[in-house]
């Protein structure tokens, strides 16, 4: 890929607890490309929100990323201090949560909490900041911007709350924004509108995403490229009509057989047997084999890196071609 | 696709939602059993009140003269090896008054913090749970007791009944229970939407039963937790009572008669009156570490 | 040999005859009438407080459920769909019981129910929950909650308790030492076995649940969806499942009703509901499910399944409520208040919309109000 706008070089990130010390993410790499969007997607434990708030800069207070780089524009974030950070991750990279009634400030109106981007990073004066704010607001879809500006988030519903903070993310023009499952709390009729609206402005503005999500159709919708995790590392990735479309890792194969669907209605949904991996003593070899239908002997002993394939997709499995051939059975049934 | 057989799995990292930080070890062991002896608060408290009550108890064993025995000839003396603490300005031994006189306030103390809380918790439960006409009444009931302070209303009710234990305890229920009426409605109210509570009430279970057996047990953790703290208010309101006379009446000993009897003498002899106060500083100490380490045990681990 | 609880190999696979359905019901209407309906239902909330309202001389009445019919066959799975808002889950409580109705009422084995039911009818109606983790008393074992429902009710002879639960839990699949467990020590999936072994200890004729899975993560909402399905065959539960998930409605019910700002605006058996759905809300609700073959370019070109926000319960439109957001809307779908009704060949499919039936008018629609 030339020139990425982000690249996380194999990244871990810990956490001590009285346990013992969880691996949350271990050895994990991705690369966004500009105005591409990236569908980071796993179940609750795999690591994926923590890789995002790692990329951000905004970990737990126990959690640390022991080694790895995050290089964001080709600087790296991993060694920077609090005041560098900001400076440079400030205003070229932002976030977006699954919850906007806690991520936004209920006492500050929402026109001012978008205008503070700009002033604080861009250095707008107050009515700049405004003239901005309202044209943000205008380009994310809330109508009669001009009075909203003045509303307080309690006065938004759950869609408009998130268009609001789609509009703070995009007030300081970023490279880059991440998404932490900002769909997941929302009806599906405006899962459906945030979502084109996000797909819309990764394609106009050429900002890139970063989408966290455990609804392998929401990826779909909206990214060009698909990485799954599983118990803090990377099983496959690559396009998203052939990673879920034609999975090569069994555990992508499991999610897709496993959920509801809506167009495929197969006879009995398969659950993946067993329950995620401790991420304080994971398996040994593929974190997955102990619930893997196709696992053989080299699956418990031997490391599990991400392997390229042919076409530019990559995965995890030693024996993705078994997955590959029980993929090939399930669309026949169909 | 039956699982069964499957052991119900501690889900050891699963619970970890990506932002969850702690693991579900605590999940997985019971709270209480793990930490309550590692809490230094607390233990310090259970161990403070260990030695007091183990002390107040045993106070005929310990006692070598008897408390309200007089003896003219032996006034105002110093500590020495025959009275430990010295006497007082009757000739009572001072050691021996001091362990009974904590007897009496511990278990008083204890007695006048029961009555209101069982009141108070009955009364809380009704009004948060039925709403309404009830939870009217009642809270009308609580802001009248609430309007007057609590030692004007506890004085006044013990000079109407006269002086003595009884009507210490009776004042003190009739006064003390609204705090608990209060906190016990306002858990009740927020617990009673809690699913497993509609749940309940799903399965045709009595309305009774539901707060008894369901909502109660789960709620009265910060009732217990505020009865530590009404503890050490009512030994004080019983000394205070005492030193103005409308305590336990003479001779029977008694901290805040003790503190009363001894100011005359606070320049020439100040052990007479001290020492009671320390002893009651000392009890306020204790209850209330077991109250600050009970709240941080509950507090933290709501499961 | 348990007795009642699992019936004999000869029975399984046909619903409705096995002996776990409470058969000794007085009154039991035959196999055509509906177990359970709604008639007409409306049930509201006071909003604000009552001296406000009495200064201003105004009620703000919330209207969540509005005048709603639904029947519910012996034996079937019905889905109840709806987004936030919708009504769905307070529909839910009423049927169960657990909120009074403010109008129309409820019929049950062909009697109506009185507003306070007495404990034969309330536990003949069970629920399950959404929330895993806040339906479950984390007070309680497994095992006393479970036997302090059966002995209440006197299930079964109090010698047999302690078997009861044993086959209980073995029904939702989990182990015996489950009885000796409080609910922190489970999962998610786990939890909602327990709920389900819940509600299915008073033997119950119906089965409602609220969202069961949406809490769930995703490979384990499969586990629980394949174990109602299961329990509906083995036990010929009646079912009626409320979600907003319409990919999982399709795994297990046999109809589907559609629900909006408190009222039904379509229901059909289910596939034809997917293949040929006739109000715009439903075509909409459809249109905007995520789907594995979308792609990134498509999403972004095309608008929408469905424009602006769902107005506010308090102020529900005039005439049709869908109306200010519907594609095809009409002068008359503000006056007229479209009824359910159906098309004249077929009575399974209804529909609230004036042109469900006829042909979808080609002028152009009037311009839509803008959003709340």
């Amino acid at each position: 890929m030339t020139d990425p706008i982000l690249a996380v070089r194999d990244l871990h990130v810990q956490i001590a607890t009285r346990r013992g010390t969880v691996r949350a993410v271990d050895g994990v790499s991705l690369e966004v490309a500009s105005g591409e969007a990236l569908g980071l997607v796993g179940e609750s434990g795999s690591g994926k929100s923590m890789t995002l708030r790692a990329i951000l800069g905004v970990l737990p207070a126990e959690a640390r990323v022991t080694s790895g780089e995050i290089l964001l524009d080709g600087v790296n974030l991993v060694p920077l201090g609090n005041t560098d950070l900001n400076r440079i991750r400030g205003p070229k990279m932002s976030m977006i949560f699954q919850e906007p009634m806690s991520a936004l400030n209920p006492v500050m109106r929402v026109g001012r909490q978008i205008a503070e981007g700009p002033q604080v990073h861009l250095g707008y004066n107050k009515a700049r900041a405004a003239q901005r704010a309202l044209e943000l607001m205008r380009r994310v879809g809330i109508p009669d911007p001009e009075r909203r500006f003045r509303a307080y988030p309690h006065e938004f519903s759950g869609g408009m709350r998130q268009r609001v903070m789609i509009a703070i993310a995009l007030s300081c023009d970023p490279e880059i924004i991440l998404c932490d499952e900002p769909t997941t709390a929302l009806d599906v009729t405006i899962q459906d509108q945030i979502l084109r609206l996000l797909a819309q402005l990764c394609r106009e503005s050429g900002v890139s995403l970063i989408f966290v999500t455990h609804d392998l159709p929401v990826v779909a919708q909206v990214c060009q490229r698909v990485a799954v995790m599983y118990g803090g590392e990377l099983v496959e990735r690559g396009e998203v009509r052939e990673v879920l479309l034609d999975p090569r890792h069994p555990y992508t194969l499991g999610l897709v057989r496993s959920a509801p669907d809506f167009e495929y209605v197969r006879e009995s949904l398969v659950p993946i047997p067993g329950s995620p991996p401790s991420l304080i003593s994971p398996p040994s070899g593929c974190r997955f084999h102990p619930r893997c239908e196709f696992a053989e002997e080299d699956c418990r002993v031997s490391a599990t890196p991400l392997r390229p394939l042919p076409g530019g997709r990559s995965t995890a499995c030693l024996h993705y071609e078994r997955c590959q051939e029980a993929a090939a059975a399930d669309r026949v049934r169909r | 696709m039956s699982l069964s057989g499957e052991q119900f799995i501690v889900p050891g990292g699963s619970a970890l939602a990506d932002l969850e930080v702690l693991p579900a070890d605590r999940a997985a062991q019971p709270r209480q059993a793990r930490r309550w002896y590692r809490q230094p608060a607390l233990m310090a408290g259970i161990v403070i009140m260990g030695l007091i009550i183990a002390t107040a108890l045993s106070a005929p064993l310990l006692a070598s003269y008897n408390p309200i025995a007089l003896n003219l000839n032996a006034t105002l003396l110093g500590p020495s090896s025959h009275h430990l603490l010295g006497t007082d300005q009757l000739g009572r031994d001072i050691f021996a008054r001091l362990l009974y006189g904590l007897r009496l306030d511990l278990a008083v103390g204890c007695l006048a913090v029961l009555f209101p809380f069982t009141l108070g918790t009955i009364l809380g439960s009704l009004a948060g749970y039925f709403g309404g006409w009830v939870d009217i009444v009642i809270m009308r009931l609580v802001d009248i007791v609430v309007a007057f302070p609590f030692y004007v209303l506890v004085i006044a009710l013990v000079f109407v009944l006269g002086p003595g234990v009884r009507s210490i305890i009776i004042a003190i229920t009739l006064v003390g229970w609204v705090s608990y009426a209060r906190i016990i409605r306002g858990e009740i109210l927020v617990a009673k939407r809690q699913d497993y509570v509609v749940a309940a009430q799903s399965g045709g279970l009595s309305s009774l039963r539901i707060m008894g057996r369901h909502l109660l047990p789960n709620v009265i953790t910060q009732a217990i937790i505020y009865a530590m703290s009404d503890i050490v208010q009512d030994i004080l309101a019983i000394v205070t009572l005492g030193y103005f006379g409308l305590g336990v009446p003479p001779p029977t000993p008694d901290l805040g008669s003790m503190i009363n009897d001894g100011q005359n003498f606070l320049t020439t002899h100040w052990q007479l009156t001290t020492i009671p106060g320390l002893a009651v500083v000392v009890v306020g100490l204790g209850l209330s570490l077991i109250g600050d380490g009970l709240a941080d045990l509950i507090r933290p681990g709501q499961s | 040999m348990s007795d009642a609880l699992v019936p004999p190999a000869g029975k399984l696979g046909t619903p409705g005859t096995s002996a776990f359905s409470a058969s000794t019901s007085p009154g039991a209407t035959g196999e055509a009438g509906p177990l359970l309906s709604a008639r007409n239902m409306s049930v509201t909330f006071p909003v604000g407080s009552p001296l406000a309202a009495r200064i201003r001389h105004e009620q703000r009445m919330l209207r969540a459920v509005d005048g709603v019919d639904l029947a519910l066959g012996r034996g079937e799975a019905l889905a109840l769909v709806g987004e936030s808002g919708s009504g769905k889950s307070t529909f839910a409580l009423a049927l169960a019981g657990l909120r009074r109705i403010d109008g129309g009422q409820i019929c049950f084995d062909g009697r109506t129910l009185p507003a306070r039911r007495s404990r034969a009818d309330q536990r003949r109606i069970q629920m399950v929950f959404q929330d895993p983790y806040s339906s479950l008393n984390p007070r309680l074992t497994v095992g006393s909650m479970l036997r302090e429902l059966v002995q209440v009710h006197h299930v079964v002879p109090a010698g047999q308790v302690r078997s009861y639960c044993k086959e209980l839990l073995e029904l939702v699949g989990l182990g015996e030492d489950a009885l000796r467990a409080h609910p922190r020590q489970f999962s998610g999936g786990q939890r909602q076995r327990v709920a389900i072994a819940r509600a299915l200890a008073l033997r119950p004729d119906v089965l409602l649940a609220d969202e069961p899975v949406s809490a769930l993560d995703v490979s384990v909402q499969a586990t629980i969806l394949n174990l109602l399905r299961d329990l509906r065959a083995e036990l010929g539960l009646t079912l009626l499942l409320i979600s907003h998930n319409l990919a999982v409605v399709r795994h297990l019910c046999d109809r589907v009703a559609v629900m909006y700002l408190g009222r039904i605006v379509e229901v059909a058996p289910t596939e034809q509901l997917f293949s040929d759905p006739r109000h715009p809300y439903t075509q909409g609700l459809l249109a905007a499910i995520p789907r594995l073959s979308d792609d990134a370019a498509g999403s972004a070109d095309n608008a929408p399944a469905v424009a602006g926000d769902p107005p506010s319960a308090l102020r529900i439109p005039t005439g049709c409520r869908f109306r200010t957001r519907c594609p095809i809307a009409q002068d008359r779908c503000e006056r007229e208040d479209p009824a359910l009704a159906a098309a004249s060949g077929d009575q399974g499919h209804l529909a609230a919309c004036h042109f469900a039936f006829a042909a979808m008018p080609a002028s152009v629609p009037r311009q839509r109000e803008k959003g709340a």
